[in-house]
């Protein structure tokens, strides 16, 4: 247990680089979830402009991709 | 159909890479971290704040590449009118911005311990500094304008005027006396850091590249699906 609270306590700079290493955890977790709502978005967007444009009766039309 | 020929090219091979990337950043990350947590020694200088270097170094790193990769894209862009570079250097701009963040502030709390201050304006510092305000100004820039293409084109001039401040980062812990330290991975001589240190710093370093290449991928598949939004937008409106 005195080992497992030493090894949390980084030698007396448990702050600075815990902190650290949670500034860095939350900035890439944070780029992921934006990615990943980004792309979500747009393509749930072009899917339903696609299905709308189908709806037109006298459309161009496109083959869906 | 011409137009998106390229874009959905791209889509084939990125979704092809896309998985691969991914795991293997997992894998990379969690092979670092155990090292730089767990399995590598105290400095006999700085004691256990070294570990603040696995991160902040491989951020550093990341910082300048991601930005040398934004303008070679805007340059494509600018010169070759390649549909996908615009996008990719879009897409590449909040990633780089975030590993800057990741940086300065693990620098900041690094800083703090070794050298008693979380700040000094000296020149790798400030530099620095300005890449962020770079980032930022792209990333304002890119989308300050109701025609994409324009903004694309005054945030890729942006860019490549920036490109001079990347030498400047590079060099400035050997051009001007500073509190940094200069380089102890990248230099002619090779490495002056130990192999117990060097390999946990190296696969950070993997584990943040293929981490960018990931998020890049869904960024760009992301802005391509805008771009046809877009695209679909004006035939119906024409309606």
């Amino acid at each position: 247990m005195a080992a497992v609270a030493d090894y949390f306590s980084m030698g007396g700079h448990a702050g600075f680089i815990w902190t650290a290493y949670l500034v860095a955890a939350v900035v890439l977790i944070g780029l992921l979830i934006g990615a990943l709502h980004h792309v979500r978005r747009n393509e749930a967007r072009l899917l339903e402009l696609r299905a709308a444009r189908r709806g037109v009766p006298d459309g161009p039309g496109e083959p869906a991709a | 159909m011409h137009r998106f020929a390229n874009p959905n090219r791209f889509l084939k091979l990125a979704n092809a890479l896309l998985p691969w990337c991914a795991g293997l950043t997992v894998l990379s990350l969690a092979v670092g971290l155990y090292f730089a947590l767990f399995d590598s020694p105290p400095d006999y200088q700085q004691g256990e704040t070294v570990r603040i270097m696995y991160v902040h170094v491989p951020a550093a790193w990341m910082a300048l590449f991601v930005y040398a990769c934004m303008a070679a894209a805007s340059a494509t862009a600018l010169i070759w009118r390649h549909p996908v570079a615009d996008l990719v250097a879009k897409s590449a701009a909040p990633i780089g911005a975030g590993f800057t963040v990741i940086c300065l502030v693990t620098g900041s709390l690094w800083g703090k311990p070794m050298w008693g201050t979380w700040w000094v304006w000296d020149a790798r510092l400030t530099s620095v500094l300005i890449l962020l305000f770079l980032y930022l100004g792209y990333i304002a820039l890119v989308d300050a304008f109701d025609d994409p293409v324009r903004g694309q084109r005054a945030a890729g001039i942006l860019s490549l005027v920036g490109v001079v401040n990347l030498p400047i980062i590079k060099f400035s812990v050997d051009w001007w006396n500073t509190l940094h330290q200069p380089a102890s991975v990248v230099r002619l001589a090779g490495p002056a850091i130990h192999p117990d240190m060097l390999w946990p710093l190296l696969s950070m370093a993997i584990g943040f590249k293929l981490f960018f290449v990931t998020i890049l991928i869904l960024r760009v598949r992301g802005e391509i699906a805008a771009a046809k939004v877009r695209n679909l937008q004006l035939s119906l409106a024409g309606h």
